[in-house]
């Protein structure tokens, strides 16, 4: 066992080595994380859509979403953040490829993605706050709609929305440390890029479900 | 993150014991406060059981500072208070700190030979995020019209603005969110740290089974946790925005309303898991110690993993078995059921590998290794009772009543407890430098075990009868009047349950000052925690340690005469 050893540089692990193990793995300790945290985010989105879920599934009247909803704007805001993600993807090979220029253009052109996103939301919540759909009771053109029509839709998308503000948030500070040349480096500099862009991917592919349960169905 | 994981030791006191990464002060740090809050748990039950064995008496000592308006009597509404925050104090205050932050934070890093968790800023601020959780449940006890009245569980429409009025429940919710999210900065940072920083050689099939236990606890912990996170924000915003998630139609104005059954599913999404969290940790820790002290390799220890996972798996798909009277679709029962009872095989399974770890064993009755033993005889118990609770026909009748509560109690609460209790024992020298008292471990160990038993099987005896569970005073209704003398026996051993617990205290505190120094391995144990000297070195390994061999090569005949065990870091002779 002792023969086996290979130095490794690329992760917070206290050791200065590790053995040619199956055991261990390639993954970063951040990388692990943050695939964890995914799970357990997933499963508190998981928790509210089951709720909505069942509050629909049970209830005697509910509208339908698309009529009072509007499904057109709502999909520019999700064509705007699939292309986040793609802006995303480019970021990261940008910071693998040590290309700071790049990476700071990606970064910031992500950032702008989600920062429309939001604006298209804010918009969106004005719009049907005006039009009757508040968060505890409900009317569309005169009439009383189902109260948890718009409890679980603001409740949902808002969960939502703020992922996607800790997601700039997040974004912004990563943008810093890429304006100063940190994650293009070379060796493992980029992972950091690599894991808010694992998030992100998160955020959008969240919005998806979102999309289809809360606006579609 | 630097390359170089080893960061300078704290010269401040604020660095060095209060906003500490240091794994270590944060174990202590969780070992304390869950201490202190399973005392103030347990003397809220010592309340509970003086008003069941004498309704209507004021409480001594206590009672005239508590319940001053009613002269020392404690009055319902306090009453619900009290067996609900005793729950909740219990399960998310006591044995989650205890068992989980205190004893994963000490043996995950020392036991797999890391020099501190992958995460330590992330793991400060999981003991402050509970802490934080403390604070708010603690606060919500002295609001007007004081703390919850829900019960643990917080069913609506208890637990909305329609039964629960004051901000006493809404507080208890949002003190509930904080622990979960201390529990998942744990959950995550355990899992990652078992993967990631494992010394050289350090295979899965040569972890310790503490280790295992606590990590598949932070499995169940990062994905079921948030699910109770959702239902806390659904029921917050129930209570202060005037949604009606939770509220039925019936007591709606407006004719549309919520769902109270909701609210039941979440819960036990992330109830049911919750009880593997808080036990999955003590098996773990038994499987170890049954080795340690009977001097022989944990039998089947593939089996014991293969085991806790599929439990862990398993623990996942059954919580519907808490919901047979909700009118939940025959089916759905029928499968839960099933489910249920599959969980039997895989427990059996573990029960099968202690019994012949103890078996032929040279038998070291240390105290460690009595509670360890307990855990068997106790979650046994539970276990078996369990199997009526699971079956539908039975848990009709048995719904609600002092059965349900002597059952988990047993299972969750007892070996929980218990196993906590042998893992500081066991821990404590190396943890503290000091000996605790094995004479006085000893008599804490009898004297809370025996009480302990009688208390709990008594409660099965009156839940069989009928008595229902959370009655202010059983003897306000006719046919329970001639169970009440049940209720005083198992007050009476809950008493001397309780009275033993001081026993603990003392011990401890004595032990932690003016014990006897501890040697470095006290215990003849060859696991890496025990490698390092007492007390351990900031970071606890001077080299990481290279890994020759499991964790229970005991009374090997390789070793020869002179010694039944080797270190892990020490390869076994050909």
């Amino acid at each position: 066992m002792d023969s086996g050893h290979v130095a490794v540089a690329d992760h917070a692990a206290p050791q200065t080595s590790v053995p040619e193990d199956p055991h261990f793995g390639n993954a970063t300790g951040g990388k692990v994380g943050m695939w964890i945290f995914i799970a357990q985010d997933g499963m508190s989105f998981g928790g509210l859509l089951f709720a909505y879920g069942i509050l629909r599934g049970s209830a005697t009247e509910w509208p339908v979403p698309a009529e009072i909803l509007g499904i057109s704007l709502t999909a520019i805001a999700t064509f705007i953040l699939i292309c986040s993600s793609l802006s995303m993807v480019f970021a990261v090979a940008a910071a693998e490829e040590r290309n700071q220029a790049s990476l700071v253009r990606w970064l910031m052109v992500t950032i702008f993605g989600g920062l429309c996103f939001l604006g298209i939301q804010v918009w969106e919540y004005t719009h049907l706050v005006h039009a009757g759909i508040g968060f505890a009771d409900c009317t569309w053109e005169g009439e009383a709609v189902n109260s948890l029509f718009g409890s679980t839709f603001y409740s949902v998308t808002g969960f939502h929305g703020m992922h996607v503000t800790a997601g700039v948030i997040y974004l912004c500070c990563i943008l810093r440390g890429a304006m100063k040349g940190k994650y293009t480096q070379g060796g493992t500099s980029a992972s950091p890029v690599e894991l808010v862009g694992l998030f992100w991917h998160f955020v959008d592919l969240v919005w998806i479900l979102v999309f289809t349960f809360i606006y579609l169905l | 993150m630097s390359s170089d994981h080893i960061h300078p030791e704290p010269t401040t006191f604020l660095r060095k014991h209060v906003f500490s990464t240091d794994h270590k002060v944060i174990a202590k740090q969780f070992l304390w406060f869950g201490l202190i809050w399973l005392g103030i748990g347990g003397i809220m039950a010592m309340m509970l059981r003086w008003q069941l064995a004498n309704p209507g008496v004021p409480v001594p000592l206590l009672g005239g500072l508590l319940f001053p308006r009613t002269g020392g009597v404690i009055d319902p509404a306090s009453y619900n208070t009290l067996f609900t925050m005793h729950g909740t104090i219990m399960i998310f205050l006591g044995l989650t700190p205890a068992m989980i932050g205190a004893l994963g934070n000490w043996c995950i890093p020392l036991m797999i030979g890391a020099r501190d968790m992958i995460f330590p800023t992330l793991n400060m601020l999981s003991f402050w995020a509970m802490f934080a959780g403390g604070a708010v449940g603690f606060y919500s006890l002295f609001v007007p019209l004081g703390a919850t009245e829900a019960g643990w569980t917080g069913y609506p429409t208890l637990s909305t603005t329609v039964g629960g009025v004051g901000q006493g429940e809404t507080l208890w919710a949002i003190a509930v969110f904080l622990i979960g999210a201390s529990s998942i900065m744990g959950g995550i940072n355990y899992i990652t740290t078992v993967i990631r920083l494992r010394a050289p050689g350090m295979s899965w099939m040569r972890l310790p089974l503490t280790v295992w236990g606590l990590f598949l606890t932070s499995i169940l912990n990062v994905l079921f946790v948030p699910v109770i996170g959702s239902a806390m924000i659904l029921l917050v915003l129930d209570r202060v925005f005037g949604t009606s998630f939770y509220v039925p139609a019936s007591i709606m104005s407006g004719g549309t309303g919520g769902d109270p059954i909701l609210y039941q599913h979440l819960f036990w999404i992330f109830g049911h898991p919750e009880v593997y969290i808080l036990i999955l940790p003590a098996w773990g820790v038994v499987c170890d110690l049954l080795s340690f002290f009977a001097r022989k390799p944990a039998f089947g220890y593939r089996t014991s993993v293969g085991s806790m996972v599929v439990i862990t798996v398993l623990s996942a798909v059954v919580y519907g078995h808490h919901m047979f009277t909700t009118g939940l679709s025959a089916m759905l029962g029928e499968s839960f059921m099933l489910l249920t009872m599959i969980i039997s095989v895989p427990a059996e399974v573990l029960f099968f590998n202690w019994l012949h770890t103890l078996w032929k064993g040279s038998l070291r009755l240390t105290t460690p290794m009595l509670f360890a033993m307990s855990v068997i005889f106790v979650f046994g118990l539970g276990g078996l009772t369990g199997i009526y609770l699971a079956t539908i026909g039975t848990d009709i009748f048995l719904h609600d009543t002092y059965f349900v509560v002597g059952h988990f109690h047993l299972t969750m609460a007892a070996s929980a407890l218990f196993g906590t209790f042998g893992a500081v024992y066991f821990w404590f020298p190396k943890m503290f430098g000091r000996m605790m008292s094995e004479k006085l471990g000893k008599w804490h160990f009898w004297l809370s075990f025996v009480p302990l038993v009688i208390v709990f099987c008594i409660m099965f005896i009156s839940g069989y009868a009928g008595m229902p569970r959370r009655y202010y005073d059983h003897t306000s209704v006719e046919y329970l009047r001639p169970l009440q003398h049940l209720n005083v026996a198992t007050s009476v051993a809950a008493f001397l349950l309780g009275a033993a617990q001081l026993i603990f205290v003392f011990n401890f505190i004595k032990s932690r000052w003016w014990g006897k120094p501890a040697p470095q391995n006290p215990w003849d144990v060859g696991t890496l925690d025990w490698t390092i000297e007492t007390p351990v070195p900031h970071y606890n390994f001077k080299t990481i340690p290279v890994v020759q061999c499991g964790p229970h090569e005991f009374s090997n005949p390789v070793l020869g005469p002179d010694t039944d065990w080797i270190y892990q870091t020490e390869k076994l002779p050909d």
